[in-house]
């Protein structure tokens, strides 16, 4: 096999620019691939987020007294689709209203408690069930008015899934042209090195003696291709993790755990190393027969 | 032994070789001659498996090459060794990796490739041209680097097309003694040539074709020019 390295080494060095080419073409479908894999990750962590928040508020009438809570509860909790059902008084409200505009004093003047409404913050478990949980609300005496973010997490799915779409279509799509150009370029080296190849076979050499050298190139070039890009992806982060939760504040998006980035390296080479392979595989066999 | 029987091979409408037979027993030294398209290095590469005769069959060694399946041809090259009169060497290899190659095909190990190529650049003369690229060496230092990248991995059969004919007769005969020494190893030397001085100068067996037929087949044959 050290033989066959060495042989693939020599193979590179003399045509650098193919090999850099190649090099480069990997590393573009492995960046892009991980560039939709880390934003599909992250949309699904954001979405996953806004789904665990209370996704509807219903606002109580001044009037409404604690037993027609508890009645709303407990009708909430006979359908079975609410999973979380939290009661938020005034005075907590005005907590709420003042954590949130603590660094706006003119805000906070004139706000008591008496004039924020007290609410039902309820979590369903599943966007389905949003319509039908709001309208239970909004027939309820005690209830002034129903809010829910069912626009918000509808959108977020839905990006979510367009990403991952458009990132396969991407991914497949690069990962083909990455197929066709290594085939390109080792079929290109077979023929510059036709008459080595020849006196290879008349000295009785096998055929995977021939063909393995290629395919080592192959492979290096999908396996180094597919490294750049996981580091150039790494640094980024690192580079960029004070900006995105600035961006993000409160979703738990950063830091990506080591352990997830290791194994996502790991599919990337093995990626890498099957595109490469299997490029110089289709190119040995059009070009080596 | 080499054995051909009846052996025909066409190019389309012209015919190489016309039911040729001839046999070659282990040990032999043979000239294949002939003028130019006479078929000798049809002959050659048909013994190379390069070639599938059209009719007729050669048996190597008690095997017949039309049974030998195109998956087992490297393992049966690697019994035959061959001299090229275009060389074939790697251009950008040194001599020594040149003829190590013929080695490293076979997979040995690196201690012995060097040992057996380091002994036979020596029985070649071209020691202290190892470290050399074939654009460094003359003509006849290429063909002995082809000579010894053909004996390095100790063949039975030593197959020479033209081993002289890019070569001055001096060099020629340097050449020819080398694969007589060769062949003084109980080696097998089957070698086509037009270069009737060279064939005159050795008393050797001489298949003489014309026109892709065996005109005539002598033990210690004479190439007489017409």
């Amino acid at each position: 096999m050290k033989d066959h390295w060495r042989t693939t080494w020599t193979h590179m060095r003399r045509t650098p620019y193919q090999a850099l080419a190649a090099i480069l073409i990997m590393f573009l479908t492995f960046l892009i691939s991980m560039v939709f894999v880390l934003t599909a990750g992250g949309f699904q962590i954001v979405l996953r987020y806004f789904e665990t928040r209370p996704q509807v508020t219903a606002f109580l009438k001044d009037e409404a007294t604690s037993s027609q809570v508890d009645a709303i509860k407990a009708k909430l909790a006979q359908t079975g689709k609410v999973k979380e059902v939290r009661y938020v008084s005034k005075e907590e409200a005005l907590s709420i209203y003042r954590e949130q505009n603590k660094n706006d004093p003119l805000l906070l003047e004139m706000v008591t408690a008496n004039i924020l409404p007290a609410s039902l913050e309820v979590s369903t478990e599943g966007l389905t069930h949003l319509n039908e949980v709001a309208q239970i609300l909004r027939d309820e005496q005690a209830v002034e008015e129903v809010i829910f973010q069912e626009d918000v997490v509808k959108t977020l799915d839905q990006w979510t899934k367009n990403i991952r779409r458009i990132g396969l279509g991407l991914m497949g799509f690069f990962g083909l042209v990455s197929i066709l150009i290594i085939l390109v370029i080792i079929g290109m080296k077979i023929t510059l090195r036709k008459d080595e190849i020849e006196i290879l076979q008349l000295l009785g050499a096998s055929r995977w003696y021939i063909r393995v050298p290629f395919v080592l190139e192959g492979l290096f070039y999908g396996a180094v291709g597919a490294f750049l890009a996981w580091g150039i992806i790494y640094l980024l982060l690192l580079y960029l993790t004070s900006f995105i939760l600035s961006f993000f504040q409160g979703i738990s998006l950063l830091p990506v755990s080591p352990i997830f980035m290791l194994i996502l390296l790991g599919t990337e080479l093995i990626a890498g190393i099957v595109i490469g392979s299997l490029g110089s595989l289709l190119a040995v066999k059009r070009y080596l027969k | 032994m080499v054995k051909f029987e009846n052996v025909t091979k066409s190019f389309g409408t012209i015919t190489a070789l016309d039911r040729v037979s001839f046999k070659i027993e282990k040990g032999e030294f043979v000239f294949v001659i002939g003028p130019s398209g006479a078929g000798k290095s049809t002959l050659i590469k048909l013994i190379l498996k390069e070639y599938l005769p059209t009719e007729g069959t050669i048996q190597v060694d008690e095997v017949n090459l039309n049974e030998i399946p195109k998956k087992k041809i490297a393992e049966y090259r690697q019994k035959i060794g061959v001299v090229f009169q275009d060389f074939k060497l790697l251009g950008d290899g040194t001599v020594f990796e040149n003829v190590a190659l013929a080695l490293r095909v076979l997979g040995k190990k690196p201690d012995e490739i060097e040992k057996k190529v380091a002994t036979i650049l020596d029985l070649v003369g071209l020691k202290d041209r190892a470290p050399f690229f074939p654009s460094q060496l003359s003509g006849g230092e290429l063909q002995r680097v082809c000579l010894a990248r053909a004996v390095v991995a100790e063949p039975d059969i030593i197959l020479a097309d033209e081993p002289t004919g890019n070569l001055d007769l001096g060099t020629g005969r340097e050449i020819v003694e080398l694969l007589k020494k060769i062949n003084s190893t109980g080696k097998t030397v089957i070698m086509a040539t037009h270069n009737f001085e060279i064939v005159n100068l050795l008393s050797q067996r001489v298949i003489e074709l014309d026109k892709g037929k065996v005109i005539s087949d002598q033990k210690k044959g004479k190439y007489h020019l017409k």
